[in-house]
């Protein structure tokens, strides 16, 4: 029996997760009623989905079965900057109890919104979440995500208080502080950014304190990719469970997907965020097990819905039944983008965003690359940029603060430090087509 | 009574120096001075060479970013002290050096001091107001290759 599961005392459930475990038909008819109903709010509110409805002669009538979300037209993350700042919200400021925003592609944020019923979604999905985890009343949760603007740390916060564990809102950064509360509050589960847990267990080790000693017996780590080579060394070094999760700040912020503890793929929270998996060159549907792009559908958002978001991650749905007991669809965990933005410290990137900075101080665009590497746990991006003639100097001084200049502004509209090295002419690959950008070392010997 | 230097970009790294000047070996130009300022990263190639233009044309043409700048070169005696006395007139009259570098010649008592100054035009009237020889690119010529 599913109440069974529902014990929220150690070892069992909370009963937030009860949609976890909905049979197929039943899971279908919530996803059916929340569809029609999302993309009549969408329909009546959002000049731009309106608008695109109607180009395709169609009305909230269309959608009679869940199939139908095919014929919707697709979200992208330009829509969400072209429409900068309220111009895809559903509801009336007065409505809208909390904002959050992200990096985006021109140095303008992305903002989301939240109406009170959005804010207990997002928090029933993050303490669905947790308890995928294995987290319960009486954890003490560390809660390292960057609290702010970034939906990670709130997201987190209000999923931990939902659940009933004790949440200790450090924020992110302050690593001696991280390791001392650590140790001195019997901390049972922590979760932030994979790269920066390995840095806390480098620092751990500096300090003297062994991790596999205390409590912690749980990370939940998201914000960016990471590989099974980076889990068993976090599992092994740590003494936990290393856990993946999933989300976005245009769907929700974190709880779209977790691993439950078979860590065979992530759960969906499927009964608000509607998966579908697509070709990224045609936009056709593909079926589960085939991998693609994952497109998500919020189903009850009330502020910003989401209809048909293209996530540019790339990835394909598990159905088959997994051993946890869950009858939520998984994905299988992210490896790879379908554009060329990566994610580092957390912070999405996209070399277009280089690119201005480049342009700004230069006027014209010199030919660079993007590497990125991973220096004791810590993700570094460093900027390769060829000397034109334009900044070249005979003087050292003068090139010294054309380089220094060109870290300066790529700084400016990153948010995070970068290394800038000027190479010889030429000496950059060029490869046929489309140029490649993005140099990832950080898998590399992992 | 300027002279041209040109000056390339090279990346700080074993085997970048050999590179451009072989080009211009092959093209029988040849080298009568070089400097090289170096930072961690990078560095930078100054070069005196008998056909600038030609040399400047060749170097571009093989994908270096070359710069062109105007430089004083003026001789003083190869003994101690010769370089201090130059630097003397020169700081006397408030110029401003961007860098210097020297050599000595293989035969004769001179050395050739190469300046870039902020006001090249300016330094050469003060250097010569004060006595001191200010050698043309003829000149150099002739007692580089003798």
């Amino acid at each position: 029996m599913l109440t069974e599961l529902w014990n929220d005392a150690a070892g069992g459930f909370h009963p937030a997760s009860a949609p976890d475990f909905l049979p197929e038909t039943a899971l279908k008819q919530v996803q059916l009623r929340r569809l029609r109903a999302v993309v009549s709010l969408a329909y009546e509110n959002v000049a731009l989905f309106r608008t695109r409805m109607e180009e395709r002669g169609l009305t909230p009538d269309s959608i009679q079965r869940l199939e139908d979300i095919q014929q919707l037209p697709f979200t992208v993350k330009a829509d969400l900057r072209d429409t900068y700042p309220f111009g895809l919200f559903a509801t009336p400021m007065s409505d809208v109890v909390r904002l959050h925003a992200s990096s985006g592609t021109t140095g303008k944020p992305i903002v989301v919104a939240y109406t009170r019923e959005d804010v207990d979604v997002w928090s029933e999905v993050m303490a669905r979440t947790l308890a995928c985890c294995g987290l319960h009343r009486g954890d003490v949760l560390q809660n390292a995500f960057g609290y702010g603007l970034f939906t990670g740390g709130l997201g987190a916060h209000y999923g931990a208080e939902a659940l009933g564990a004790t949440v200790v809102p450090i924020s992110g950064g302050n690593s001696d502080r991280q390791i001392m509360l650590i140790r001195d509050f019997g901390v049972s589960a922590l979760c932030c950014t994979p790269s920066y847990f390995t840095y806390l267990i480098e620092r751990a080790a500096e300090l003297g304190v062994d991790l596999r000693a205390l409590p912690l017996r749980a990370g939940i780590f998201g914000a960016e990719p990471w590989t099974d080579g980076m889990r068993d060394h976090i599992e092994a070094a740590a003494g936990i469970k290393a856990y993946d999760i999933y989300g976005l700040s245009e769907i929700i912020g974190p709880g779209v997907a977790s691993e439950c503890s078979a860590q065979q793929g992530l759960h969906i929270f499927e009964d608000h965020f509607y998966p579908e998996i697509i070709d990224p060159e045609t936009g056709e549907a593909l079926p589960d097990g085939e991998e693609g792009e994952l497109v998500l559908t919020t189903l009850s958002k009330k502020a910003m819905p989401m209809i048909r978001y293209r996530t540019r991650d790339i990835t394909s749905l598990i159905s088959e039944p997994c051993e946890c007991g869950r009858t939520i669809r998984r994905m299988r965990r992210i490896g790879r983008r379908s554009d060329d933005m990566f994610i580092i410290r957390g912070v999405n990137v996209f070399p277009s965003q280089v690119e201005a900075a480049l342009l700004a101080v230069e006027g014209t665009l010199p030919h660079y690359q993007i590497i990125l590497t991973r220096d004791q746990g810590l993700d570094q991006m460093s900027v390769e940029v060829e000397v034109t003639p334009e900044v070249f100097s005979d003087k050292i001084r003068a090139l010294e603060d054309v380089r220094a200049r060109l870290a300066k502004a790529i700084e400016h509209i990153l948010g995070i430090r970068v290394g800038l090295r000027l190479v010889e002419p030429r000496s950059i690959a060029r490869s046929e087509g489309k140029a490649k950008r993005v140099i990832d070392r950080r898998n590399e010997g992992a | 009574m300027k002279l041209q230097q040109l000056s390339l970009f090279l990346e700080n790294r074993p085997g970048r120096l050999g590179a451009p000047l072989e080009a211009i070996a092959k093209e029988g130009i040849n080298i009568l001075t070089l400097s090289l300022a170096d930072t961690a990263q990078f560095g930078i190639l100054r070069l005196i060479v008998r056909e600038w233009d030609k040399a400047k044309q060749v170097l571009e043409d093989a994908g270096w970013v070359v710069n062109l700048t105007e430089v004083v070169a003026v001789d003083v005696l190869d003994r101690p002290g010769g370089l201090a006395e130059a630097l003397a007139v020169l700081e006397g009259a408030g110029l401003n050096i961007e860098y210097m570098y020297a050599f000595s010649l293989r035969r004769g008592d001179k050395a050739i001091l190469i300046f870039r100054f902020e006001d090249p035009d300016r330094a050469i009237d003060v250097l010569l107001e004060k006595g001191l020889h200010v050698v043309d690119g003829d000149e150099l010529l002739s007692v580089v290759s003798g």
